[in-house]
């Protein structure tokens, strides 16, 4: 009897799961919103950390609580580390609105979480700078999905005092005879092993590589190889920046690819720490990030105008500065003109040198028909073995 | 208004009749929420974590989209099986469990021999409080500080000592003993309070040494005390990812990999998510047979 009645409850547990589990097939995104009505008095933000600053951190960094005043929508933020991050928290249905780099843009919209934007209600839309707009990792089919916000490369960021001469080039953090090994730093995320490929496009010609992202067994193989030879030199991968710039305080990690706002924040330090960044002569990976809304978000009309107020030319100003990346809106360029010159706002010669992140498939992303490349899923299986 | 409130009590008087006869019932409603909770929120998760295992995903042409396919295979376990970096992470992982039980244990009997026997009750009570006090910071802040304390170029062990143990794997298996050291100390006090000084009196009566009565007398009756604490080490450091995540270093742990894998692969996230159940499942029938589980 007491036996049975276990297996009729387990056999209801199960139901329960499976009930939970099920009808989750849907694809399409909805409507864009039509017009923007009243605030729904909050908005939830998923955003790269920094870029959704309310004072709390910084007191310098503030202007989340202006949108606040504003608007009336009280905003509550959440910061993701890494794109894997960003794709599976905006999935859950919680956020209504997600800063996303190139590798997950195109993922939440092929999952159907993200809904079409109606760029009509995008206030200072004509503003963001042309190249931005409406390009492969925002728009799908015609359709907007993505909002430009800002981009920027990733740099080497290195110790002053400690790192004499000053770096020029990655192969300072592939060299497995470095003579800082044991203090040098990379990225925690698969996506890490564009930057390798990045390295070997300018030191193996032969092996091909046109599009760190669009990598065949071959190229894949060469970059993995280097990748487990630079374990060996590292002190850590990274991905909590907290820790990260606290390393650089302490002198445990003197060197190591870097956010220009870790460069920016350590050097602000009281008294400041000897940190400088470089963009590597052999270029660098890069992000190009795009605030997207959630197909299923809760309070779409407060998502707009914090996507209005994000992009607005002020705040812009205030994110690009305190980021250290380019700024989307060009009317920001007013106020901030050096900083616009400094990391080539306008410069679409410039803004194409470098590789933004975005998804591999299997389908090579540079064209190539005659070969099949790895796939994300495949980038996540070999950074599990680069790690160990 | 009278015959109302006549036939409601009689009404309450039924129901109460009716369950004084049916004893079992009784018990059965009054437990029927915290069972139905217990068996969804426990054992569904477990049991959706172990369905979830059985599945595979599957990349569509675009690459884009990562499909979950239902159909049961054991394609995940054969991956962790077959991948070498799965077996290296996972006895990584064991080893780091099993060094920070010891470690614990090394520290947590003496401070709770001297709490059971010798300390005055004034001291005993000030010393739990002591032992449980770091229960009450944040887990977080905690880790953080030890990362202060172990930086491998400013830390204070590194300016006391001139060496530090550093970041990486001994980090985060000395910051988990400074963790989960309550959970050993506690169970191994109540054992001693347990047990009768005249034991100990008798063993020293028959010119037994301290050790000797130690070795002969204690451990033998502690080891029920021991292997309880030792769950709660052990299973602890098995789930654990936060701290070997912050103390960077450059590998990873069972908790680190799975933490990896739930955006990318959920499924083998979920088989991999098996490997310290089952470990603690057999941890726990070896426990059975000391008689630990009661101590718990």
């Amino acid at each position: 009897m007491r036996k049975r009645n276990s297996i009729a409850s387990m056999a209801m547990v199960l139901a329960l799961v499976a009930a939970a589990c099920g009808g989750d097939d849907d694809d399409g995104g909805g409507d864009a919103l039509k017009e923007i009505g009243d605030g729904e008095g909050a908005v939830s933000i998923l955003a790269w950390p920094y870029y959704a600053e309310d004072g709390t951190q910084d007191p310098n960094y503030d202007w989340v609580s202006k949108f606040e005043t504003d608007t009336g929508c009280q905003a509550s933020v959440k910061y993701f580390l890494t794109s894997d991050e960003a794709f599976t928290l905006f999935g859950g249905g919680d956020y209504d609105v997600v800063s996303a780099s190139g590798d997950s843009s195109l993922r939440s919209v092929a999952a159907g979480d993200a809904a079409p934007i109606n760029t009509e209600l995008i206030d200072h839309y004509a503003d963001l700078a042309p190249f931005l707009k409406e390009q492969a990792w925002n728009t799908v089919d015609g359709t907007v999905y993505g909002i430009p916000h800002g981009w920027g490369a990733n740099v080497l960021q290195y110790n002053t005092e400690e790192v004499t001469p000053a770096p020029d080039s990655w192969g300072a953090v592939f060299d497995p005879e470095s003579p800082y090994a044991g203090k040098i730093a990379a990225f925690d995320s698969p996506i890490y092993i564009a930057d390798a490929a990045v390295y070997l496009m300018a030191t193996e010609p032969d092996l091909g590589i046109t599009n760190p992202y669009a990598l065949d067994q071959e190229q894949f193989d060469a970059a993995i190889a280097l990748l487990k030879e630079q374990n060996a030199i590292l002190a850590e991968y990274w991905s909590d920046y907290v820790a990260y710039e606290d390393n650089y305080r302490a002198g445990s990690t003197v060197m190591g690819t870097s956010w220009q706002v870790v460069v920016n924040t350590l050097q602000a330090d009281e008294p400041p720490t000897p940190v400088d960044s470089v963009l590597p002569k052999e270029g660098s990976t890069a992000w190009s990030d795009n605030w997207m809304v959630h197909s299923a978000a809760k309070n779409p009309n407060c998502a707009y105008k914090w996507i209005n107020y994000i992009t607005s030319p002020t705040v812009q100003a205030e994110v690009a500065t305190t980021f250290g990346e380019a700024p989307a809106n060009l009317k920001s360029c007013d106020d901030i003109g050096d900083h616009c010159d400094a990391y080539h706002a306008d410069d679409q010669a410039y803004y194409n040198q470098l590789h933004y992140w975005t998804t591999p498939t299997k389908e090579c992303l540079d064209g190539r028909t005659d070969v099949d490349c790895k796939d994300y899923a495949a980038w996540v299986a070999a950074w599990t073995e680069v790690k160990g | 208004m009278s015959t109302a409130a006549g036939s409601a009590s009689s009404g309450r008087r039924a129901v109460a009749r009716f369950f004084a006869r049916h004893r079992r019932l009784r018990l059965g409603v009054t437990l029927s929420g915290p069972l139905l909770w217990l068996l969804v929120a426990y054992i569904g998760a477990l049991a959706a974590l172990l369905v979830t295992s059985l599945y595979h995903d599957e990349t569509d042409a675009t690459g884009l989209i990562t499909r979950t396919v239902t159909d049961p295979a054991l394609d995940n376990y054969r991956t962790i099986l077959d991948t070498r970096v799965y077996r290296d992470v996972a006895v990584r992982t064991i080893g780091a469990a099993a060094a920070v039980t010891l470690i614990d244990l090394a520290i947590a009997l003496p401070i709770a021999f001297f709490m059971a026997k010798i300390a005055t009750t004034r001291i005993r009570r000030q010393l739990v409080i002591a032992v449980t006090m770091p229960l009450w910071a944040g887990y977080l802040v905690k880790g953080y500080a030890w990362r202060a304390i172990l930086n491998p170029e400013s830390g204070m062990i590194k300016k006391a000592f001139g060496v530090t143990p550093g970041y990486g794997v001994w980090g985060s298996i000395i910051t988990l003993s400074y963790l989960w050291l309550p959970y050993m100390v506690i169970p191994i006090f109540s054992g001693l309070e347990r047990l009768p000084n005249s034991l100990l009196e008798a063993s020293t009566d028959l010119g037994g040494k301290a050790a000797r009565t130690f070795r002969s007398v204690v451990l033998p009756l502690l080891v029920p005390s021991i292997v309880a604490g030792s769950i709660f080490t052990f299973s602890l450091t098995l789930g654990d990812f936060y701290v070997n995540r912050i103390f960077g270093g450059t590998t990873q742990f069972i908790g680190n990999n799975i933490y990896s894998n739930f955006g990318a692969n959920l499924p083998l996230a979920a088989a991999y998510a098996t490997v310290p159940i089952l470990i603690m499942i057999g941890y726990l029938i070896a426990a059975r047979a000391t008689g630990a589980l009661e101590e718990l």
